[in-house]
């Protein structure tokens, strides 16, 4: 479980360009739940995000995972960094090895692992992420294609087998196809590992579909939080702040607003042609 | 953390000094850094204060801020302190051991760290009050008579835009890239001299990797809007010389003529 407290940061305070990233910010995030955070670019996400691993530390507020407290001072970072496992905005940037394997045993070994588990480790990694370690185990990182090294990139923080897994939009500057199947291979890592995940997307369809739990920030401050159904319900004013539903459940409101008599508004595609489907008569 | 060297960076303001012409103050610069070397005395080094403290106050720069950026030089100028200190012979006036501390190598030191403090200063508050760009634009109107015999002037001023542009976006990546790696458990800060120098290889080969990267970017996307050097290039925005400048240049000759008077 994850518990944050009235969280508040604010950087380069003090001086001309002082600015709030977060404002007051509270939430509990259950185990094994399937978390979606959404805002605008400069919302104060990827700040939230990197509160979650002890990568920067709160002005006020307590951060709680399982019973630690991570914002207490002196605390184990490298424990807090084993538990939760932080995936950065395009994460093949950060691919340095000489090899697929070694790169993704890099987060392993610096946890003191022994070099037999950080094999193992590095194989179970790579299955997990649906690359073949036998095939690309050998290969240098930078050898690969695009999607491969976001799969790489993303082995390398699932090798330390973190408690919490937090994907800053992971599908970013994807093609559809590798944007699905990337999507794909959280959810299976989410289902076979049965961890907490955090995804940040700007997709609302993604965060829609895979999600149990939905996060919205706006301007530093938590401003929704709820299951899909209701914070998507809320489209008018997810619209004022620059959001929106997914676009399917978009097109049935408009289509509710204009007089069609629509029931239930799904979130989903399907969900939604049968809606029409049964206002059609058919 | 990275973000907070300020050594390069502009402070946002209106002040007289920031109105300056871009020129007036590397010239000026310049003049001061060689002021500082014909000042002998402590007549000279006080007084090359004042009128640093005069130029600080005017620029309206908080003080804290400066010395943020400034703050790593230091151990640079303790160090030449300290050597100083011990290695020019003379009337000894102090015996530590085998070091001995002589009335000549305490007055060097002391003399030479203060010169280095206010060059530092000095030099730090060029690029606070100067926008990279006119910083720039300035150099290049000073050294194109040099165009004649050969020098790039254009070139030269192009590269420097563009480094000066990059040091942001690199410590931007820097923090990127070190951020990422202690998410998956490196450690900057501990260790001996060798490991925590081995430690750094994550975050250098993706740096070297991204810095190509960008740079192969930034040459298309100047080619694909013809960038094509320096010949018959105009400015969006021309430097013009004012009466401030005038007033600028009054204040160094009397500087100047001061020190070079009284100074030694």
């Amino acid at each position: 479980m994850i518990k944050v407290s009235n969280i508040t940061h604010v950087y380069s305070k003090g001086l001309p360009d002082e600015s709030v990233a977060l404002d007051d910010v509270s939430f509990t995030i259950e185990d094994g739940s399937f978390t979606g955070i959404i805002g605008h670019t400069g919302s104060g996400k990827s700040t939230l995000l990197q509160h979650l691993n002890g990568l920067l530390k709160p002005d006020s507020g307590h951060i709680f995972v399982g019973d630690t407290d991570i914002t207490e001072k002196g605390s184990n970072l490298l424990e807090i960094r084993r538990k939760v496992g932080l995936v950065f905005q395009y994460p093949e940037y950060q691919l340095f090895e000489e090899t697929v394997a070694m790169d993704v045993a890099f987060g392993p070994k610096n946890l003191g692992l022994s070099d037999e588990e950080v094999r193992a480790r590095t194989v179970e990694a790579l299955e997990l992420v649906g690359l073949d370690a036998e095939e690309f185990g050998g290969k240098s990182p930078f050898e690969l294609s695009g999607g491969q090294k976001r799969r790489v990139a993303i082995a390398g923080v699932v090798a330390m087998r973190p408690e919490v897994l937090i994907l800053d939009e992971p599908t970013a500057g994807l093609d559809p196809k590798t944007h699905k199947d990337v999507l794909g291979m959280i959810n299976d890592i989410h289902e076979k590992q049965h961890n907490i995940t955090i995804l940040v997307s700007h997709n609302m369809s993604d965060v829609a579909a895979m999600c149990d739990h939905v996060l919205v920030i706006n301007k530093g401050k938590l401003v929704m939080d709820g299951t899909p159904e209701e914070v998507f319900g809320r489209a008018d004013e997810l619209n004022e702040m620059g959001l929106s539903a997914p676009p399917a459940a978009e097109f049935l409101r408009r289509l509710k607003a204009s007089g069609v008599p629509i029931g239930r508004i799904p979130l989903d595609v399907a969900g939604a042609a049968d809606e029409i489907i049964k206002v059609l008569g058919r | 953390m990275i973000r907070d060297i300020t050594l390069g960076q502009y402070y946002q303001g209106t002040s007289l000094i920031h109105r300056l012409d871009p020129r007036t103050k590397i010239i000026a610069t310049i003049l001061y850094i060689i002021v500082l070397f014909i000042a002998q005395n402590a007549f000279g080094l006080a007084i090359s204060t004042l009128a640093l403290i005069a130029v600080i106050a005017l620029s309206k720069v908080p003080l804290g801020f400066i010395l943020r950026g400034v703050k790593p030089i230091f151990i640079i100028i303790v160090f030449t302190f300290v050597l100083n200190l011990f290695m020019i012979p003379g009337e000894a006036i102090a015996v530590l051991g085998p070091l001995t501390i002589t009335r000549e190598s305490l007055r060097t030191a002391s003399f030479l760290a203060g010169r280095l403090v206010l060059l530092i200063f000095g030099a730090s508050l060029l690029t606070l009050t100067t926008k990279p760009i006119g910083l720039t634009d300035g150099i290049e109107k000073l050294i194109s008579p040099l165009r004649r015999i050969g020098v790039p002037a254009h070139e030269i001023a192009m590269m420097m835009t563009i480094a000066l542009r990059f040091i942001p976006t690199l410590l931007e990546e820097t923090d990127k890239i070190m951020k990422a790696q202690q998410a998956r458990g490196a450690d900057f800060e501990t260790g001996s001299l060798v490991k925590r120098a081995k430690n750094l290889i994550p975050i250098l080969v993706p740096l070297f990797i991204s810095s190509f990267r960008i740079a192969q970017d930034l040459a298309m996307a100047m080619e694909a809007r013809c960038y094509r050097g320096g010949e018959g290039r105009t400015r969006m925005n021309s430097m013009q010389m004012t009466r401030l400048d005038l007033a600028g240049f009054a204040f160094q000759a009397a500087f100047a003529a001061i020190i070079i008077i009284f100074g030694r």
